[in-house]
């Protein structure tokens, strides 16, 4: 646990790479977040890096600390956030901004 | 990182197709031998106990019905007492358990109790899971009930037996059928006795057979492209295996979260994934896979098995849609919008 905030340990979760070697985890999770607020931006929401998890704030300025990215996901749907990964929609925004 | 934990096992197959007379061979080898055995059966008597000789000192008979049902509770129970008496020294060191499910089983809740609970994940790496299937009525039963299609579906070694009770036609059409649901799946005949052993030593994790089972991960993949110009091919009922693939590098935080949203959306309907990935600024290729909403921590692979790409074999329950869109369109999206770094809440 953190002495400062009190928070528990981050759990382990594959998306933070498992064995794989990744250059640096913070900057990782710099990316990760990144990545996120180009699919989350459309339900107004916006992922923010703080310390080794991350914390995602809704439209009405409600914020919720997750983990990992496994936590991101039931996080965003409980900040109506519902975001489907097989949306064309979806699918045509990003492929726009390729 | 895993060879420090017990090796899981699921053995899984619809009634009557063999799992109990499989079992007894596995266990009557030497390869096997410091195995324990959890069993799940339906009625009052375990018949399937007192078949299984070997190992009666390590066998905990779950007693309130399917596998399924109880899972969290009853297995998870009867795992951590296994795991507490070999412990204690009250039981030998076993370095390997294998579950035995019930025919009407589906294994996906039994691999998820093993490998996400908080107790268990840290004492256990899944192993393979083989799928039994006679070929008398293996055609049938998969033609007429989910789950032993599931079943299939979720096997990386699947054995078909009482082969000598049906014809070599009848056979190659069963082989054909589960190489269609389940293409990255190594298929056996049941009186290949010498092998029976490797159906459960020979998995992901272990070192010596890593290259190999990437190998036949990657021909899986490549045969399912083109399989997919023939409809029927990749398709049993509604389970269908598509395979994605990806010519160029691709970024760890993209990739992990196509799919951290991909398997919470359509988790319950993605029953296998298989992969490596081609990874931004790693030399080596890169292992994922998973059950359903479970990911294995993924792992990094020697060599490379083919040429430099990322190919996935994803089966599924049901059509969800343009998998191959999604996860091309994901990875090559731009991703230099600002983020915030948060000091305080």
């Amino acid at each position: 646990m953190c002495g400062l905030c009190g928070a528990f340990a981050n759990a382990d979760h594959w998306s933070q790479g498992g064995d794989v070697a990744l250059v640096m985890p913070a900057a990782e999770r710099m990316r990760q977040a990144a990545a996120a607020n180009w699919v989350l931006s459309a339900r107004g929401l916006k992922l923010s890096v703080w310390a080794d998890r991350f914390v995602l704030r809704g439209p009405t300025g409600k914020s919720v600390v997750v983990d990992h990215l496994g936590a991101l996901w039931p996080a965003a749907d409980s900040l109506g956030g519902h975001v489907d990964p097989l949306d064309p929609v979806l699918m045509a925004r990003l492929e726009d901004a390729q | 990182m895993t060879r420090d934990l017990i090796t899981a096992n699921v053995l899984t197959g619809f009634l009557g197709a063999g799992k109990t007379t499989l079992l007894n061979r596995l266990l009557s080898g030497p390869d096997l031998g410091d195995t324990a055995v959890i069993i799940n059966e339906f009625g009052d008597i375990g018949l399937d106990h007192l078949l299984v000789e070997k190992v009666d000192g390590d066998i905990v008979l779950l007693k309130s019905g399917c596998v399924c049902c109880t899972v969290r509770g009853d297995l998870k129970d009867a795992v951590l007492s296994l795991f507490e008496r070999r412990a204690r020294g009250d039981i030998p060191p076993f370095r390997r358990l294998v579950i035995e499910t019930t025919g009407l089983a589906d294994p996906a809740p039994i691999i998820a109790t093993l490998a996400a609970d908080i107790m268990l994940k840290y004492h256990f790496a899944i192993g393979n899971v083989v799928t039994v299937l006679d070929v008398p009525n293996g055609l049938h039963n998969l033609q007429t009930f989910e789950e032993a299609a599931r079943q299939v579906a979720l096997a990386d070694r699947i054995v078909l037996t009482k082969t000598d009770l049906a014809t070599a036609d009848a056979c190659a059409a069963l082989r054909a059928a589960v190489e269609a649901i389940n293409p990255a799946a190594i298929v056996t005949s049941g009186d290949e006795s010498g092998a029976a052993a490797r159906l459960l030593t020979q998995d992901i994790h272990d070192l010596g057979s890593r290259p190999a089972e990437a190998r036949r991960w990657v021909t899986s993949a490549r045969h399912g492209d083109h399989r997919h110009t023939s409809p029927d091919r990749n398709r049993h009922g509604e389970i269908r295996a598509v395979s994605l693939t990806m010519d160029r590098p691709i970024a760890w935080a993209r990739f992990s979260l196509w799919l951290s949203l991909l398997v919470h959306r359509h988790g319950t309907r993605i029953l296998r994934l298989k992969g490596i990935l081609d990874v931004e600024g790693a030399a080596s290729p890169v292992v994922v896979h998973g059950v359903q909403h479970l990911i294995h921590p993924p792992f990094h692979l020697g060599d490379w098995p083919c040429e430099r790409a990322s190919l996935l074999v994803v089966i599924t329950d049901g059509d969800l849609g343009d998998l191959q869109r999604s996860f091309s369109a994901f990875m090559g999206m731009r991703a230099e919008a600002h983020v915030g770094i948060t000091t305080s809440l």
